[in-house]
């Protein structure tokens, strides 16, 4: 089980961290109470604060962005990810650091997940010149190359040929690492996924692709899409396998999708991960969502949410109690409007940036050259 | 020197490169085991191996993706469309993908990769398989394009693209692939953004580039026997466009024609008309004219298919007007 190194969304404390790493002083008993076992599977203290902490991050930075858009301070489209938050978190739990991962336009969470430093995040909501990608790409395209992220795809289903690409590098290079491509339940029904598959499969790639079902796309429900509404099964005539996993519960995604990993790493081609979520907010931030009913947004996000859930699990366990919950919300959400105006406070990009980054070697001389026109 | 074919000097371009850098690899459809759809890939497989050269499904839009995400880990991959009527299906790879990655990315991920295959009318093959559209190309910043017209620019220009750091659409012409012409022994390359001066002359500046420069330089043998001596300016790099050389030309000979075989309307005529008119206006003697293919889909009827083409004959008399010989 690794632990993605995640210092700006870390905050479990050192005493805690401490207490477990004493061992030989402790029982054989409390060395099995600093932790969950799901599913055969132990949870260290350590990494479920982590998880817990950087799904509340994820939350409350989403819900700064909405208001940050609410005022106007974000343009354009800005699509969140509150209610998936296990899913951005269990994934990342799951994979190596130098695992590949690319996905749709919804990619705030994944991204912050992926350790990128939120302040460049929300400085790119705000255009700003220490955007994660400058200022030049927004919320819909984010990459932090560093971290093996490589976006941030606007157009749906785009990524997952170029996830292919990254597969077939890896498998090039020999170099051992796993591509997981993400995308949703309305991507997937793009014919470039079915053309990725089809190839992933052929060459066996190692590559888990992921498809989010938060059950909608944009208005359109997975029933009036997919004639399969199972979407794990959508690999079948590939010979991809495929897994259904509860999106809402980050233990079981991190242990699923640990498997569907180690089954992309260990040479036997791709597979298929359908993670069921939900997202509680509109499809963008001009979405007021009227085409599903208000108990079945209330089912999923008091009946199911993923960090309520950890919340819970851990009270249980003994490694928190209500109050440190909230204490650690207070804490977040202080953190978060620190990082939201700190980035607010950045200047908006160079202008002279307008120029840089079309090509790597532009032609001197040649026209049109980036900047010279005219 | 030697004399090859077009085709062969495309085949020594890609072996070179190949040789020299373990990162090319070479991915299309029946690129390997059948040796390519026109034979540019002759013997690689077996030079290469299946992982450096591989056949994919038909599924381009697939596997032009697969080529941007391999080039953003650092790969180099040859991607050949049998011909670029099917790089259509994958033009969202290309445009939204290929040419938009480094600056969407701020910077952090490059695509260097080459689109490569036939483009052009071919013949006899009807409107779907026959038409030119290295405008559409030509349009996107983030793209480099280039259109070899004879073997040894098609070899050192190809090496230039393996080599070149950006994404490059590589638009070889099918007619073409059995010229041949001499090519130097030694290694060469040719820089992309440089236009070649095919022929020299004073009187009217002709700019064609692909097939069209033979069918220019044929024009200017019957334009020197009447005593008008056409300069022949091939752009080989469509964009960017080497316009120094067109305007230094233009300001010589005070007039042009340029030619495509493509549609007229936002053709390439019509920008390097535009540059002609923005660039050198004061050295105009005359409107430049444009030589364009007929603005129909491809016919295939022998006598149709002639008539929807630029002809030697239309370059001719489009040169004529222009130095005023009319
Ligand atoms: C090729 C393409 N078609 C249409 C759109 C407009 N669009 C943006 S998001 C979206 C819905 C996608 O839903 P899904 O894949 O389920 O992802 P989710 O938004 O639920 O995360 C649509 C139709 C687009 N961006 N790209
Ligand atoms: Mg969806």
């Amino acid at each position: 089980m690794q632990v993605a190194g995640n210092d700006t969304l870390g905050h479990h404390s050192q005493v805690i961290i401490q207490y477990f790493f004493a061992g030989g002083d402790m029982s054989a008993k409390q060395k099995q109470d600093a932790g969950i076992t799901h599913e055969g599977i132990f949870f260290a203290q350590e990494q479920l604060h982590e998880m817990h902490d950087q799904m509340l991050f994820i939350r409350r930075f989403e819900e700064k962005a909405g208001q940050m858009y609410g005022l106007k301070k974000i343009g354009g489209f800005c699509h969140l990810c509150n209610g998936q938050e296990a899913v951005c978190v269990g994934m990342q739990h799951a994979a190596e650091a130098t695992d590949y991962m690319m996905t749709s336009y919804r990619d705030h969470g994944h991204i912050l997940a992926r350790g990128s430093d939120p302040t460049a995040v929300m400085a790119e909501l705000l255009g700003r010149a220490g955007g994660v990608v400058k200022g030049k790409g927004g919320s819909m395209h984010m990459f932090d190359a560093d971290k093996n992220f490589a976006g941030g795809n606007g157009i749906v289903g785009e990524q997952v040929p170029i996830g292919l690409g990254f597969g077939f590098s890896s498998w090039y290079k020999e170099d051992g690492r796993v591509t997981i491509c993400i995308m949703g339940d309305g991507g997937i029904n793009q014919g470039a996924v079915y053309e990725s598959f089809n190839m992933a499969a052929l060459w066996k790639l190692p590559i888990v692709f992921m498809v989010e079902n938060n059950q909608y796309a944009m208005g359109t429900s997975l029933d009036r899409a997919s004639a399969e509404t199972q979407l794990f099964k959508r690999g079948i005539s590939f010979k991809i396998p495929g897994m259904k996993i509860d999106g809402m519960d980050v233990l079981e995604f991190e242990k699923k999708m640990s498997e569907a990993i180690e089954h992309a790493r260990s040479g036997k081609g791709p597979i298929l991960v359908e993670a069921m979520t939900y997202r509680y907010r509109g499809h963008s931030m001009s979405d007021p969502a009227t085409y599903r009913t208000r108990e079945e947004v209330d089912e999923w996000r008091t009946g199911r949410d993923p960090i309520a859930r950890l919340q819970a699990q851990m009270i249980e366990a003994g490694l928190a109690t209500e109050d440190s919950f909230k204490q650690k919300d207070r804490d977040i959400k202080k953190e978060v409007a620190a990082i939201a105006k700190a980035a607010e406070a950045q200047p908006e990009p160079d202008a002279a940036e307008l120029w840089t980054d079309i090509y790597t070697d532009p032609i001197e001389g040649a026209y049109p050259y980036p900047g010279k026109v005219g | 020197m030697s004399k090859i074919t077009y085709r062969e000097a495309l085949n020594q371009a890609m072996a070179e490169e190949m040789s020299r850098d373990k990162n090319v690899f070479l991915m299309g459809e029946e690129v390997a085991e059948y040796n390519g759809a026109y034979k540019v890939s002759q013997g690689l497989l077996d030079k290469f191996g299946p992982k450096r050269v591989i056949d994919t499904p038909i599924t381009e839009l697939g596997f032009a993706g697969l080529g941007v995400g391999a080039a953003m880990t650092g790969l180099r991959p040859v991607i050949e469309f049998m011909t670029w009527n099917f790089a259509m299906l994958a033009l969202d790879q290309i445009v939204n993908a290929a040419a938009k990655m480094k600056y969407m990315s701020g910077g952090q991920y490059s695509v260097p990769m080459v689109f490569r295959g036939a483009g052009g009318s071919a013949a006899r093959v009807g409107a779907q398989h026959s038409q030119s559209l290295e405008n559409w190309m030509a349009n996107v910043p983030g793209l480099k394009v280039v259109m070899p017209s004879n073997p040894a620019d098609a070899k050192g220009l190809l090496k230039a693209s393996i080599r070149d750091n950006d994404t490059v659409v590589f638009i070889e012409n099918e007619i073409n692939y059995g010229d041949v012409g001499e090519v130097p022994d030694e290694e060469y390359i040719i820089p992309l953004g440089k236009a070649d001066v095919k022929r020299a002359g004073s009187d009217v500046t002709i700019v064609a580039h692909s097939r069209m420069t033979g069918f220019a330089l044929t024009a200017a043998k019957e334009l020197a026997k009447e005593g008008i001596e056409a300069e022949i300016i091939d752009p080989r790099t469509i964009r960017p466009l080497d316009e120094n050389t067109i305007i230094t030309s233009v300001a010589k000979t005070n007039c042009a024609v340029v030619v495509e075989e493509g549609w007229r309307f936002a053709g390439i005529g019509a920008e390097i008309s535009a540059r002609i008119m923005e660039r050198a206006f004061d050295d105009l003697d005359s409107p430049v004219i444009r030589v364009t293919g007929k603005d129909v889909p491809m016919p295939y009827a022998a006598n149709l298919e002639a008539l929807a083409l630029p002809s030697v004959r239309d370059i001719v008399e489009a040169a004529r007007t222009a130095c005023g010989r009319a």
